[in-house]
C-alpha cells in the first residue's frame, strides 16, 4: 500500500505475486464451473500459466444447500510454470454455507475468503450442518472474511432488465463473484462479456443482464472499502509460440483428429457415455467436417466392437471409457488381439472399484490394462501425464496401433482429462509420419498372418481388396496360414509370438529421461497424470537444497523403455508415487528385481499434495 | 457393388479350403450351400462380402465361405458388423448367428441393430437348442423341453424371435425352413437387395440335440399343410390343395376354407410386406397353424448410413474446417512472445 503524498489518501496499489490459487464453491447448480473457467480463460489471454481442477458431485443437481451437492473449481494462476491446480488456497470464494464447511481447510491462514452473506440463512446453515453461524462464532478468525450480499446487489443492478424472471436472476450471481475477482486481480471483463455476447446471441436481456452483474461485481470490488488491496500476477515465461487452453479430454480428441489425418485413414470411434470419458465422444461427434465417424452404441461392448469391425474394414479405430467399460470391453479386447487389429483403447481412470468414485481421480486401472483379459493377451500400454499431452499419447496410441497391428490402451485420468492447460499449438505437419500396415498387392502364398520381420506385425488386408479374401477369428489359428489350429505347439509359439511383438515395440519408443538430476541420492517414479504434482514436488525440494534427487514419468508402460534398468541403476534409492496402493510397483518390482522399491500411495479419490510428497522424499535423503 | 462389372461366379468360388465340421445331416451344410448359391446371383465382387458370426454352431459359418470373415466374440457380432459397414458401406455385410447368440448373450446388440437399420443381413439359425455347449435350452426352447440343463423340462417360456425383432422394429423379417435350399437362396438374395437391417430366421434342425423340432411343419409331408409361404401382393393361400387361405376376423387371423361358407379368393387376405404399418406383420409372426414362413415384413425405411451422410454432408458444406489445423487454431488463441 502506498500513500499518496499530496492528498494523504491510501492508494490502491496492485501487489505483485508469483501464483495464486482461486477457489469457486457454491451449489451445483450455481455456475461455479463456468465461473472458474472464464477465470481461466481470461487468465490465460493475460499470459499466465495455468492449470485447473473441477470438483463436482456426481449428482446432476443435488438438493440446494446440501454438503454433498457442492461444486467446485479450482485455478492456478502464475507467472512462473504452474503444473498442478495447487494444493491449498489463496482465495476462497464460497456462494453458500456448505461450500464454505466443505472448502475451508484447504485455504491457508490468513488468506482471503469471500461469502454471498444472504445465503446464510438459518436454513441454509442447518443444511451445512453448522450449529452456529461461523461468520460470528469466531471460528474463521484466522482468516480474512470478506462478507458480500451477492445475491441482493445482484437483484438491485437487474431491477431495470425486462424480461427477466427470478430464476434468471438468481443464477447470475455468480458473475458477480467473477466481476470482483476481476477487480482484485487486475484483469478485464472484456473477454468475458465477449462469452456473453457469443453464447446469448438470441437472448438479448441475458447478454444485459450478465454484463450488468459482471461490471456490478468488478465497480463493487473497486469500490469496497473492505478489499484492502489489489494484486496482480505477471504473465508467464512460457516457450513462444500460438497457444490455447485446453482440456485434457478435447487434447485426446484432437490428438486422434491429427493421426486420422497423418494416416490419411478415416476416424471411427465406438463409444458409449460414462463418466469422466464422455467429453472425448462430445468433441469427436462435432467433427463430420473431417469425416469422423463417431457412433454412440448401445453399451461398452458394442462401442468396442464396432471399433474392432471399423478396424477390420480399414478404419483408424478407436473407444473411449473409464474403468468399468474398460471391465466390459476386456474380452472384445483379447479379440482385437488374438486377430492383431489396430485399436486405440482409451481408458480416462477414476476411482474405483465398481461404480467407486465416478468423478474423482485414481490411477487404479494400471493392471486392469495391463492384465484384464482371459489367457494371455499382451496389448501396448501407455499414459498421457498433462492435459496437453493427451494430445501427444492419443496420437502415439494410433500410431503404435497402426504400425504394431494390435490395440494399446491409453491411459488417463479424471484429474487430468478435466483439467486445462495452455498448450502450445501443434500442426498436423509437426506430428511424427504414421506408416500402417495396409497392403492391396496380391502375392504368391500370401498368408493373413506374414509378419513384418523387424516388428512380427501382421499384413493389414481390409475387406473390398481382390485377392486377399481371408478369415480371422478368436480361435488359435496356424503361425503360417492362420486357419483354426488346434495343435499344442503351435498354440505355444503363437502365444510367444504375441508376446515378442509387445515386446519388440521398445525399439519404436522414445528412452527414459530424468528431469532435475541424472543420478544421485534418489529417484522418484511416477506414471502419466502425477507428472504435475511429482515434478513440482522435486522442483521444490531442489529449491530447498535437496539436489540429488531425480524424477522420472513413465508414458511407456508396456513395454518400458529400453533404458529403464539403466536409468534405475543410477540413483541410490528408489520410491515409486501412485494414486493406489502400489500397482506400478508391483510392474517394476516383476521386471526389475534387483532394485528396492519404496512406495507412495495414496487413494483418496484426490491428486498428491506437495508437502505429502515432499516430506516422503525428505524420510529417504 | 455394382453389378454391372462383376464377373460370373458359381458357389464354387465362395468355397473355402476349409474342410466343413457340422454334424452330418445338419441343416447348416443347407444354409451354407444356399449362401453360396445366393451370393452369385447378387452380382457384388467377392472381395466386397463379408460374415462375421459370433460363437456357436452357426458361428463357424465364416470359415467356411472363401470371402473376408470374422469369426467374432460370443453375441456380438451385429456390433462388429455395424462397424464393418460403417466403415466401407459399399460392402455387403452378413452376420451369422444362432437362437442363443442372438438372443441370450448378444440380446442386446441383437435389438439395437434391428432399431438402426443398418444396411446389413441377419441370418439366425434358429434351432431352440445349445448345440455347440451340447445341449441346454436356448431362449427358444419350448416350455416343458428336457435338455441337459432342464433334465426336468424347461421352465423358462421362449422368445418369438419374430415378435422380438418387430417388436425392436425390424423392417425385414423372413423366416423359411433349414430343409428349403430352393426358397432360402431366394430369400437370401431378397435381402441382400433390400436397404436396410433384414433378418432371416432359418428354422434349423439340429440333429444331435433337438432332432425334429421343427418336423410337424417342415417335414415334405406335412408342410405345404402346416406352412403358409407368403409372397407379396399375393393372396394367404395354402395347403396340398391350395384350398385353404387366412382372413382377418375381428382382430384374429382365421384359417377358413375354399368353397365353405361361401369362401373364394377374393375373401382371402393379400400380403402386403411392404406396409409400414406392422400389425398383420406382427399376427403372421405369431401364427402356429398355419406357420407363416417367407418373407414376412420388407418396408423400406430410411438407412441409418444415409441418416449420417446427409449430415454429414451438411456438416461439411458449412464448414471452414477443412483440416484438422483449421480447428487447432481456431476460436480463442493468443501469442506468448
Amino acid at each position: 500500500m502506498i500513500t499518496n503524498t499530496e492528498t494523504g489518501k491510501v492508494v490502491l496499489q496492485p501487489e505483485v505475486l508469483e501464483a495464486v490459487v482461486v477457489r469457486f464453491v457454491g451449489d451445483s447448480g450455481d455456475g461455479m464451473q463456468l465461473t472458474g473457467t472464464q477465470f481461466t480463460d481470461t487468465s490465460a489471454m493475460f499470459g499466465n500459466d495455468i492449470a485447473t481442477f473441477p470438483n463436482y458431485p456426481s449428482e446432476i443437481r443435488a438438493p440446494q444447500g446440501s454438503l454433498y451437492g457442492v461444486s467446485g473449481f479450482q485455478v492456478h494462476i502464475g507467472s512462473i510454470e504452474v503444473s498442478t491446480p495447487g494444493d491449498n488456497v489463496d482465495l476462497l470464494v464460497a456462494m453458500n454455507p456448505a461450500g464454505l464447511k466443505t472448502n475451508l481447510y484447504a485455504v491457508k491462514p490468513g488468506h482471503t475468503i469471500i461469502v454471498d452473506i444472504d445465503s446464510f440463512t438459518k436454513k441454509n446453515l442447518e443444511k451445512a450442518e453448522y450449529k452456529t453461524n461461523p461468520l460470528e462464532d469466531g471460528s474463521l478468525d484466522n482468516f480474512r472474511v470478506i462478507e458480500v450480499a451477492m445475491s441482493s446487489l445482484t437483484k438491485e443492478a437487474l431491477k431495470d432488465v425486462v424480461g427477466l424472471d427470478n430464476k434468471s436472476i438468481t443464477r447470475s450471481k455468480n458473475m458477480f463473484s467473477l466481476g470482483m475477482i476481476y477487480w482484485m486481480y487486475n484483469r478485464s471483463t472484456e473477454h468475458t462479456v465477449e462469452f456473453f455476447n457469443k453464447k446469448f446471441k438470441s437472448k438479448p436481456e441475458l447478454i444485459e443482464s450478465n454484463t450488468k452483474v459482471l461490471n456490478a461485481g468488478f465497480y463493487y470490488a473497486e469500490t469496497l472499502e473492505l478489499i484492502p488491496n489489489s494484486y496482480t500476477i505477471s504473465p508467464a515465461k512460457l516457450p513462444t509460440g500460438t497457444y490455447r487452453i485446453i482440456m485434457g479430454n478435447t487434447a485426446t480428441a484432437w490428438g486422434l483428429l491429427a493421426a486420422a489425418e497423418k494416416s490419411g485413414l478415416e476416424l471411427f470411434l465406438g463409444s458409449y457415455p460414462i463418466t469422466p470419458a464422455t467429453d472425448i465422444l462430445h468433441e469427436l461427434v462435432k467433427h463430420k467436417h473431417f469425416g469422423v465417424k463417431a457412433f454412440q452404441a448401445e453399451d461398452e461392448i458394442a462401442g468396442v466392437t464396432s471399433a474392432i469391425g471399423a478396424s477390420f474394414a480399414g478404419n483408424l479405430a478407436v473407444t473411449t471409457t473409464s474403468g468399468p467399460g474398460l471391465a466390459l470391453k476386456g474380452e472384445a479386447i483379447g479379440l482385437a488381439m488374438i486377430i492383431e487389429l489396430p485399436l486405440v483403447v482409451i481408458n480416462v481412470q477414476r476411482g474405483g472399484p465398481s461404480t467407486g468414485l465416478p468423478t474423482k481421480t485414481e490411477q487404479s486401472d494400471l493392471l486392469q490394462a495391463m492384465y484384464g483379459r482371459n489367457g494371455e493377451s499382451p496389448v501396448i500400454v501407455i499414459a498421457a501425464s498433462t492435459p496437453g499431452n493427451c494430445f501427444n499419447f492419443a496420437y502415439e496410441a494410433a500410431r503404435l496401433a497402426l504400425e504394431h497391428m494390435t490395440p494399446v490402451i491409453l491411459l488417463t485420468d479424471g484429474y487430468i482429462a478435466n483439467g486445462s492447460a495452455p498448450w502450445k499449438i501443434q500442426t498436423v505437419a509437426d506430428m511424427p509420419e504414421i506408416k500402417n500396415r495396409k497392403i492391396t498387392e496380391v502375392k504368391e502364398n500370401w498368408h493373413p498372418y506374414n509378419r513384418h520381420e523387424k516388428t512380427l506385425a501382421r499384413d493389414w488386408a481390409i475387406p473390398g481388396t481382390p485377392g486377399l479374401e481371408h478369415r480371422v477369428g478368436g480361435l488359435e489359428k496356424d503361425s503360417v496360414t492362420g486357419n483354426v489350429s488346434y495343435i499344442p505347439e503351435n498354440h505355444e509359439k503363437m502365444t510367444h509370438t504375441r508376446a515378442e511383438k509387445i515386446r519388440l515395440v521398445k525399439n519404436n519408443i522414445p528412452l527414459l529421461e530424468t528431469e532435475f538430476a541424472d543420478s544421485g541420492d534418489l529417484l522418484v517414479i511416477g506414471w502419466g497424470g502425477t507428472y504435475g504434482s511429482l515434478h513440482s514436488a522435486v522442483k521444490q525440494i531442489h529449491g530447498e537444497g535437496y539436489k540429488k534427487i531425480g524424477y522420472a514419468n513413465f508414458n511407456y508402460i508396456n513395454p518400458m523403455p529400453k533404458n529403464t534398468e539403466e536409468v534405475l541403476s543410477r540413483f541410490k534409492k528408489i520410491i515409486v508415487c501412485e494414486l493406489n496402493s502400489g500397482q506400478f510397483a508391483s510392474i517394476l518390482k516383476i521386471n526389475h528385481s534387483k532394485f528396492e522399491f519404496f512406495q507412495h500411495n495414496k487413494i483418496q479419490g484426490l491428486p498428491f499434495s506437495n508437502d505429502e510428497l515432499i516430506e516422503q522424499f525428505k524420510k529417504l535423503v | 457393388m455394382e453389378a454391372t462389372s462383376v464377373k460370373k461366379y458359381t458357389f464354387k468360388d465362395f468355397t473355402s479350403d476349409q474342410e466343413v465340421r457340422w454334424c452330418p445331416g445338419c441343416d447348416d451344410y443347407v444354409i451354407l450351400r444356399s449362401m453360396q448359391k445366393a451370393l452369385p446371383e447378387m452380382g457384388i465382387a467377392k472381395e466386397n462380402a463379408v460374415f462375421i458370426s459370433g460363437i456357436g454352431c452357426s458361428s463357424r459359418f465364416p470359415y467356411y465361405m472363401d470371402t473376408y470373415g470374422m469369426h467374432s466374440i460370443h453375441g456380438r457380432a451385429p456390433g462388429i458388423a455395424s462397424g464393418v459397414k460403417l466403415a466401407n458401406p459399399k460392402l455387403s455385410v452378413w452376420v451369422m448367428t444362432g437362437d442363443g447368440d442372438s438372443m441370450a448373450i448378444g440380446g442386446n446388440h441383437f435389438i439395437h441393430v434391428l432399431r438402426r437399420n443398418i444396411d446389413l443381413n441377419i441370418v439366425m439359425f434358429n434351432n431352440e437348442i445349445y448345440g455347440l455347449t451340447k445341449g441346454q435350452f436356448s431362449p427358444t426352447s419350448v416350455i416343458g423341453q428336457k435338455t441337459k440343463s432342464s433334465p426336468y423340462g424347461n421352465t423358462q417360456p421362449p422368445f418369438s424371435p419374430g415378435e422380438l425383432a418387430l417388436g425392436a422394429n425390424a423392417r425385414f423379417f423372413a423366416r423359411i425352413g433349414g430343409n428349403n435350399p430352393k426358397a432360402m437362396t431366394q430369400i437370401f438374395i431378397d435381402a441382400h437387395k433390400y436397404k436396410g437391417t433384414s433378418l432371416v430366421e432359418v428354422l434349423q434342425n439340429c440333429v444331435i440335440f433337438n432332432d425334429g423340432c421343427f418336423a410337424n411343419v417342415t417335414d415334405k409331408d406335412v408342410k405345404q399343410d402346416k406352412q403358409i409361404y407368403l409372397e407379396h401382393g399375393k393372396p394367404m393361400i395354402f395347403g396340398k390343395n391350395s384350398d385353404k387361405g387366412l382372413v382377418l376376423n375381428g382382430i384374429k387371423l382365421e384359417v377358413v376354407t375354399l368353397g365353405e361358407n361361401g369362401i373364394t379368393l377374393e375373401d382371402l387376405l393379400v400380403h402386403n410386406a411392404k406396409e409400414k404399418d406392422k400389425t398383420l406383420h406382427q399376427m403372421l409372426v405369431r401364427l402356429d397353424y398355419p406357420m407363416a414362413t417367407g418373407i414376412i415384413r420388407s418396408f423400406e425405411d430410411v438407412t441409418l448410413e444415409e441418416r449420417e451422410d446427409y449430415l454429414t454432408a451438411q456438416v461439411k458444406a458449412n464448414s471452414n474446417f477443412k483440416k484438422a489445423d483449421d480447428l487447432f487454431f481456431s476460436g480463442e488463441t493468443y501469442q506468448v512472445k
